[in-house]
């Protein structure tokens, strides 16, 4: 029996090393560089592709000078869906269910986005804060509430993930656990159990993927609004 | 058919004594550590290369082998891969099981 729901979340050492530093080590090793080469092996030709998809997909409605920002959003959606994904691998550790992390990477990056719109048009940025055709008694307060929701926008990107992944998680766990205290008594309702744990695999692989997609288009979006 | 050829008598038959065929004898720290025997490992691994720089040419040396030979070939399946993300699993059980030994069946809590 575990003896606590939470310590599937805490990242054990062995020689002063964290499992966190091989989890974060490992979508280095899964992704190959580019070669000079005209036809590349399997991986590194599916890797090109996805990646052409995901970058044309993503800065379709971003002008020019946004695309800039193609190398750090396109590394970051390969990091999150890599870290996302191997996550759900038994007895390997998720960094992205720690907040800390999550925060550590919505926090700059939506101030990034904040200051490149405050310095290269103050004026369009600060206008974000009024929506078109408000009616006149609402204008002060829509714009407190503006400026609210733009200082939750870091703070839902980090814990949308962190929420979304360790729920998941826990949900695995929590079914696990019963389907195997069932098996020995309740065998039939454990069967059910089992399905319920197969789906909701599928459901967190999904899940995985559109949480680390969410928070990259996310970001392009502020990107969008500022650049 | 020179039937004396085919059935040579016995003494002349005897080809004289071979040439020893084997190699030179390799120094123990320069063998590939597949053919490195067990009781030698403790003086292979005093013999390489354990500075920082050396470790870290080591993983990459390790990387770019397994990458060569599983993964940058022809027709690469899945199992190079699936090869890999199964030793990251036997890792992180390896990593986490001090922890995890706490987790087993038990009469009393």
């Amino acid at each position: 029996m575990t003896l606590s729901l939470f310590n599937q979340f805490l990242s054990p050492s062995l020689m002063w090393i964290p499992l966190a530093a091989i989890a974060l080590a490992l979508p280095w090793a899964l992704f190959p560089h580019q070669t000079t080469r005209w036809v590349n092996n399997r991986l590194l030709s599916l890797q090109s592709w996805f990646l052409g998809q995901f970058t044309q997909q993503i800065f379709l409605p971003i002008n020019s000078p946004g695309h800039k920002w193609a190398l750090l959003l396109a590394s970051l959606m390969l990091f999150l869906i890599t870290l996302n994904t191997a996550g759900l691998l038994p007895y390997t550790f998720t960094p992205t269910t720690q907040l800390s992390m999550n925060m550590g990477f919505a926090i700059p990056l939506w101030l990034a986005t904040v200051v490149l719109g405050l310095c290269t048009q103050p004026t369009q940025a600060l206008g974000h804060l009024l929506p078109e055709g408000t009616p006149t008694p609402l204008i002060p307060v829509l714009i407190i509430i503006e400026t609210i929701s733009l200082f939750i926008r870091p703070i839902a990107l980090g814990v949308r993930l962190t929420a979304n992944l360790t729920a998941g998680h826990l949900l695995i766990q929590l079914i696990s656990s019963a389907t195997s205290v069932l098996l020995s008594v309740l065998p039939a309702v454990a069967t059910f159990t089992i399905t319920l744990l197969f789906l909701l695999t599928l459901l967190e692989v999904a899940v995985a993927m559109i949480q680390a997609y969410v928070f990259v288009l996310l970001l392009s979006l502020y990107l969008q609004e500022n650049v | 058919m020179h039937l004396p050829l085919l059935f040579p008598s016995f003494p002349a038959a005897t080809p004289p004594v071979p040439v020893k065929m084997a190699d030179k004898p390799v120094p123990v720290v320069e063998k590939r550590l597949m053919d490195v025997k067990l009781g030698e490992l403790p003086r292979w691994v005093a013999g390489r290369n354990l500075t920082p720089t050396g470790l870290v040419a080591g993983v990459f040396g390790a990387y770019d082998r397994y990458y060569n030979k599983y993964i940058n070939v022809k027709k690469g399946g899945i199992g190079g891969v699936a090869m890999f993300l199964f030793g990251y699993v036997a890792i992180s059980y390896l990593w986490s099981y001090e922890h995890l030994k706490h987790d087993r069946w038990r009469k009393y809590h």
